[in-house]
């Protein structure tokens, strides 16, 4: 079954097209990540779906419209971690978290039992319960990526919506915080769309890929098919060699300048 | 040990009595302090005989009694309703717009109430100077229209934090202009327009009072049950609207319910300054930035904060009083540094 649907999707700043017929189905239980380079309207194309920009076309979730969806109902629906999240300083890791329930309280109602229940869950799963009474806007960039996770978890939706989602962080970091949606998705059984920069993380961890460039899709499907080097080099505009390893492990690595001609005349192992 | 106690953050009930105990206690003070001296026995006295099924004798005079009921109580109830409700609405104000400058007279409510209280200085009917059953209503309305233009300008088009910010500058300065050329036009009036503009509670009787409560009520239940969604709103516009809140309609009720007390005070008391800025500030310094334990203690602490306030305007220079919007600010400002530098030295 198909979790997202978009058919025909465009989206316009003023007269500027920033996504043009997008079409594409996510199916449920998956991890696609979308790719492309800066400006190709990735961003554009998460906030299309929670509602946060408007389009033309249509955006189906689990064969339902979601411009027949009410705000509430598509939170619980969809969870969204924008790339930068805002950490409002002296709220604490918890409060924070806790703020991922509000699309299952009524409009004045407060957190009931089964709200905090969920929260504790989520803190000791993502191990921050020893950072639950901490400001959120003290915790290192780790740390506060993880409880942004966290809130969005608490949303308790199907479908978890990342934008670049390891950006700020140091490599180490950033194989936390993939291990963890991908732990998230097997045991929550979410269906995962990310928007990724880093081309090798986004292809060891992700079921397909999805090329973005020019506010249209050009190249979808498993990562040894979509991150090869002609792809790259055209829509990037970059110079990179693409190494497969023998479990088929793909691996991206930039070149220097210098290196070019080397490319140019032994084009590279793919 | 590591803390593992996990919990939300809420308003401790302990809190929320000592607020209250430290309003009882300046409301006291208050009460027995003035240029006709009230004994403590018998003001408690005439509270308890006030209540029912209970007699008390009290050792007051008719005139004492008179000064009790009909000036000290009415001035002390007042500014509980004038200063919890600045203190109430800026919070909430500085929550919507997420900016620590917002102050309740950020949509231009001072400057239309100004506006309003100097035409019907100037051109109402002659009643002496400020008399409150003209000005108050002519400024309530200059609030109120202050507010609406403010909110129609700035959400013109695609409505943001900023542009109804700046359209409240440009209403207050385009208001203002016109104020001030009247003032300039009828100089034979300065002197209560000023008076008027400056502050003041002492003009307060029961008959205000009664006029602005349930509007002060409504606001503040208003406001107290919007605590939460404040503190999703910290998230921003987009974070807030992806966890299923409608952003627009959150800020236009807690606009309306904070601009329509704020209007309802100042319409009686005049423009007292500062409260609205200062003591939610000096309560984020203190308890924390979460809107579940701000909002309920704004309310308690700006009472407290303008009751003391007024305690000073009218025992300073006695028998002359002071403008409590210049004690506000006079005795408001060190005294927030002063918390200011204190959680400052905490912190490091």
């Amino acid at each position: 079954m198909s979790a997202i649907d978009f058919e025909n999707v465009s989206v316009h700043y003023g007269l500027e097209p920033v996504l043009e017929s997008l079409s594409f189905t996510v199916e449920s239980g998956s991890w696609v990540s979308v790719i492309g380079p800066n400006g190709a309207g990735k961003s554009t194309m998460l906030r299309a779906l929670v509602g946060l920009t408007p389009f033309s076309g249509s955006i189906a979730i689990a064969g339902r419209s979601v411009e027949r969806m009410r705000r509430r109902e598509l939170a619980r629906a969809l969870a969204y971690v924008p790339q930068t999240p805002e950490h409002p300083a002296g709220m604490s890791v918890f409060d924070y978290v806790m703020l991922g329930r509000t699309p299952h309280r009524s409009y004045l109602g407060s957190g009931n039992s089964n709200d905090l229940a969920v929260v504790r869950d989520i803190l000791a799963l993502l191990d921050l319960e020893r950072l639950a009474r901490r400001p959120v806007s003290s915790v290192s960039g780790g740390e506060a990526q993880r409880a942004a996770i966290a809130r969005a978890v608490a949303q308790q939706a199907p479908v978890l919506l990342l934008d670049e989602p390891t950006s700020s962080l140091d490599i180490a970091r950033q194989q936390e915080v993939m291990n963890l949606i991908d732990g998230l998705r097997s045991s929550e059984g979410l269906t995962v769309i990310s928007t990724m920069h880093d081309l090798t993380l986004a292809g060891q961890y992700a079921d397909r890929l999805l090329l973005l460039a020019d506010g249209t899709v050009r190249g979808d499907g498993i990562s040894r098919e979509v991150l090869t080097t002609e792809a790259i080099e055209r829509h990037y505009g970059a110079y990179v060699r693409v190494v497969e390893d023998d479990d088929g492990a793909i691996t991206v690595v930039p070149l220097r300048p210098g290196r070019q001609a080397e490319l140019d005349e032994a084009p590279s192992e793919r | 040990m590591v803390e593992t106690t996990v919990a939300p953050t809420r308003l401790p009930a302990t809190w929320l009595v000592l607020s209250f105990v430290a309003l009882a206690g300046a409301a006291t003070v208050s009460i027995s302090v003035g240029a006709a001296g009230l004994s403590v026995d018998g003001i408690v006295a005439e509270l308890v005989d006030r209540l029912p099924w209970i007699e008390a004798e009290s050792d007051l005079s008719a005139t004492a009694s008179g000064i009790l009921w009909q000036v000290r109580m009415p001035r002390i109830a007042l500014g509980v309703l004038v200063g919890g409700m600045l203190a109430l609405a800026g919070t909430s104000y500085q929550g919507i717009f997420r900016n620590p400058l917002a102050d309740p007279y950020l949509l231009g409510v001072a400057a239309g109430a100004g506006l309003g209280a100097t035409l019907a200085i100037v051109f109402g009917p002659d009643t002496g100077g400020t008399s409150l059953a003209v000005v108050a209503p002519a400024a309530f309305v200059g609030a109120l229209v202050a507010a609406i233009g403010s909110y129609l300008l700035g959400t013109v088009g695609r409505a943001t934090t900023t542009s109804l910010i700046l359209a409240g500058v440009a209403v207050a300065a385009f208001l203002t202009s016109i104020q001030t050329y009247v003032q300039l036009r009828n100089t034979d009036s300065l002197r209560d327009v000023v008076s008027w503009m400056l502050g003041r509670l002492s003009t307060a009787g029961w008959g205000e009072i009664r006029a602005i409560l349930p509007l002060v009520i409504v606001s503040s239940i208003v406001l107290l049950l919007h605590r939460r969604l404040l503190d999703v709103l910290a998230l921003g516009d987009d974070e807030a609207t992806a966890l299923g809140v409608q952003v627009t309609t959150v800020r236009l009720v807690v606009l309306v319910a904070a601009s329509l007390g704020t209007a309802a005070v100042v319409a009686v008391s005049g423009l007292i300054g500062f409260v609205g800025i200062i003591v939610p500030h000096a309560l984020r310094l203190t308890i924390g930035t979460s809107y579940a334990r701000l909002i309920p203690l704004s309310f308690v602490a700006g009472a407290t904060f303008l009751v003391l306030a007024d305690l000073l305007a009218r025992t300073l220079i006695s028998p002359a009083e002071l403008p409590i919007g210049v004690v506000t600010a006079f005795f408001g400002a060190p005294f927030f540094l002063g918390i200011l530098h204190l959680t400052e030295r905490a912190a490091t």
